[in-house]
């Protein structure tokens, strides 16, 4: 058999049905993530039409994107934004009632964001296919998945049938020579990369991440850089199981035991592109050159090193990005005045994310004006973060410490950045808006944030140590 | 699904380049459980200004806006998140067709899904279409053609079944689901 990529792997295990120029193929779904926000609308759907979910057991439901992040009132209440927010949980709730889904709901111990809780449970597993109606499923990527966003639609397409219609995205490689050097986060390695391929880099392509920069990540490393690979406009990113990914699996509750394990894990280790496999596009990353990075702009990759410059382009809409974040081309990122910080998302809202900021925060306080939100990913990082006492850190620094879910990564449940104020966030996105009409939003990794929080504006993490934790 | 065949109608322009989801839908819009009445938030942090009066500078709230049916807009159109609630608000704001020189897939995907014909052209295509505001088009899905009114044509591609869905007017949950045989046999194998 001709050399293939771990994407003809895992895609030609799934066919149901090949594609023919006429007709996209049909794939099969091992795993389907749901949550409230993307999926009302597809169960509608399937009760109009008289359907059923086809398999239950291959389909896990979470709230997390609507939920609020502040504790339950004293009263027992639960403070949604709006009316709105609560008939959405409430709707999701009654959907996994009616067609058997399981649903982690608020008072899980294991709920959390979606992205974050499918690896943290071990349902996220090598060479499956997992959809989910959000485009960061390619997080899931990390652990050699083929994990990818879906629209409304399609997520009744597989409620009913456990299948997709799929164009078979191109292969894009993208090799990191070398490894990240100390005070350097895999954070700041894909806004690095993003900002080399640009927002639409990876249109068409699933984003295979190989090489020594890569296999020397953590598994919640690789998370981060997967997560991203949306931002780079690829459809998913993904990094081939190894013993780091064994390593998180082995022991999670929902991964195979005894003989099970023995035989999963003996498929798992030839998920990953043969020797001279081909293609479509293969892009070199050096991992010296990344250095702690920050965007500026207003899409993921208006990025620059924090110790840079911000970038002089001579175009109108390079102007339109700086003169909606209130910065001037040429003038020196470090030290832009900040508001917010935000800490958390499915991005970075993993424990070592935490840590991380932690690290920087500890014995230290906010700078006076600033205001900053820790938001755990999951319940079960809540937790883990509360035994090592984090939770006291960001309390003695003078943060907030909140309960988990999406928050103000996307603003939608009562937590956002207020009109021309400028957040440090760990989250995905910088779009116009995205963190609250008028937002202006700085992306950036858990270390560099936590800096900013300290010094009151855009700083160099490693001016402020921390850096054992991301090393 | 109603078939889409022909679209014949001004265009408006919106030039930037990466409009995203969370400008076409704002984030806080979502918690909608119904596909409905999103149109009135399209573009809505532009539409209106703070004080939530119509901002009159905003192209799509000018008088020439009125009706067009043909969004134009700047490259790399629908990128971000994977909300559908994007192509709902689009159509339910009265656009049939969005064309631009790229495309985001997701975007893409869920807007052929319900019927907002989104079209890719190529470079100089689109460079003339975002120089001639207004101007009238004829979309011929399934000829894949764009007619402008002094008669001169633009070719566009679209994937072969999308088109066919379009212009047959085919459910795509209908057609997965005739593939039952396929879908057992596959889950008797493998799952
Ligand atoms: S944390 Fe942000 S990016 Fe991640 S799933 Fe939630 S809203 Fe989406």
């Amino acid at each position: 058999m001709a050399a293939r990529t771990l994407l003809d792997k895992i895609w030609d295990a799934h066919l149901v049905a090949a594609e023919s120029p006429t007709t996209p193929a049909i794939l099969y779904v091992d795993l389907h993530l749901v949550h409230e926000v993307t999926s009302p609308q597809a169960f509608a759907d399937l009760r109009t039409r008289g359907l059923r979910v086809r398999q239950p057991a291959r389909t896990l439901a979470t709230m997390d994107h609507s939920i609020p992040t502040r504790p339950v009132s004293a009263d027992g209440s639960i403070p949604f934004v709006t009316p709105e927010a609560e008939q959405q949980v409430r709707t999701m709730r009654e959907n996994c009632r009616y067609f058997g889904i399981e649903l982690l709901d608020m008072d899980d111990p294991s709920r959390g964001i979606v992205h974050v809780i499918g690896p943290e449970l071990g349902v996220t597993q090598p060479g499956m296919t997992i959809v989910c109606g959000d485009s960061h499923t390619s997080t899931h990527g990390a652990f050699g998945a083929l994990a990818f966003g879906i629209g409304t639609s399609e997520v009744g397409h597989v409620l009913a049938t456990q299948c997709l219609l799929q164009r078979k995205p191109k292969a894009m490689a993208i090799e990191v020579r070398g490894r990240l050097s100390p005070g350097v986060d895999a954070k700041d390695l894909i806004l690095h990369i993003i900002g080399r391929i640009g927002v639409d880099g990876g249109t068409g392509s699933v984003i295979e991440y190989r090489g020594e920069g890569i296999r020397a990540l953590s598994m919640e490393q690789r998370m981060t850089v997967c997560n991203m690979s949306i931002e780079a406009g690829a459809r998913a990113g993904m990094i081939a199981p190894d013993e780091t990914t064994l390593a998180w699996l082995r022991d999670r509750p929902r991964v195979p035991k005894g003989a099970d394990w023995a035989s999963a894990q003996a498929q798992w280790e030839a998920l990953h592109s043969d020797q001279g496999a081909r293609f479509d596009r293969v892009v070199e990353i050096d991992a010296a050159e990344v250095r702690p990075t920050v965007s500026y702009g207003t899409h993921p990759g208006m990025v620059v090193d924090v110790d840079a410059r911000v970038p002089r382009v001579g175009n109108a809409l390079h102007q339109r990005a700086l003169d909606y974040m209130g910065l001037r081309a040429g003038s020196p990122i470090a030290g832009t005045p900040v508001d917010l910080v935000f800490v958390g998302s499915c991005t970075n809202g993993r424990l070592s994310d935490l840590r991380a900021a932690a690290d920087v925060l500890r014995g230290r306080k906010l700078a006076g004006h600033v205001r900053m939100l820790v938001v755990p990913g999951s319940a079960a990082v809540k937790r883990a973060a509360e035994q090592e006492g984090l939770d006291r850190i960001f309390r003695a620094a003078g943060a907030e410490w909140r309960e988990p879910g999406c928050s103000m990564c996307i603003a939608m449940n009562g937590d956002f950045v207020p009109p021309g104020r400028l957040a440090v966030s760990t989250s995905n996105r910088n779009f116009e808006g995205r963190q609250g009409p008028g937002a202006r939003t700085v992306l950036a990794s858990p270390a560099s944030a936590a800096a900013a929080a300290i010094a009151g504006c855009i700083a160099d993490p490693r001016s402020l140590g921390g850096q054992e934790a991301v090393a | 699904m109603t078939p889409v065949r022909h679209i014949h109608s001004r265009t408006v322009l919106l030039a930037h380049e990466n409009i995203d989801t969370d400008r076409i839908i704002p984030a806080r819009f979502l918690t909608t459980t119904t596909r409905a009445g999103l149109g009135r938030h399209a573009f809505q942090d532009w539409r209106y200004r703070s004080d939530g009066t119509p901002d009159p500078e905003f192209v799509l709230n000018r008088p020439e806006a009125m009706g067009a049916a043909i969004l134009v807009a700047g490259r790399n159109f629908g990128c971000g998140s994977s909300r559908e609630h994007a192509p709902w608000a689009l159509l339910d704001a009265g656009f049939r067709a969005v064309i631009s020189s790229e495309i985001a897939d997701i975007f893409r995907s869920n807007a052929l899904k319900n019927g907002l014909v989104a079209i890719t052209v190529d470079a100089p295509e689109h460079r003339f279409l975002l120089r001639h505001p207004g101007i009238e088009l004829r979309i011929d899905v399934a000829g894949g053609e764009i007619a402008l009114p002094d008669g001169g044509r633009f070719g566009f591609s679209l994937d072969a079944f999308a088109r066919h869905c379009l212009v047959e007017g085919i459910d795509q949950l209908g057609f997965l689901q005739r593939h039952e045989a396929a879908i057992q046999s596959y889950e008797e194998q493998f799952a």
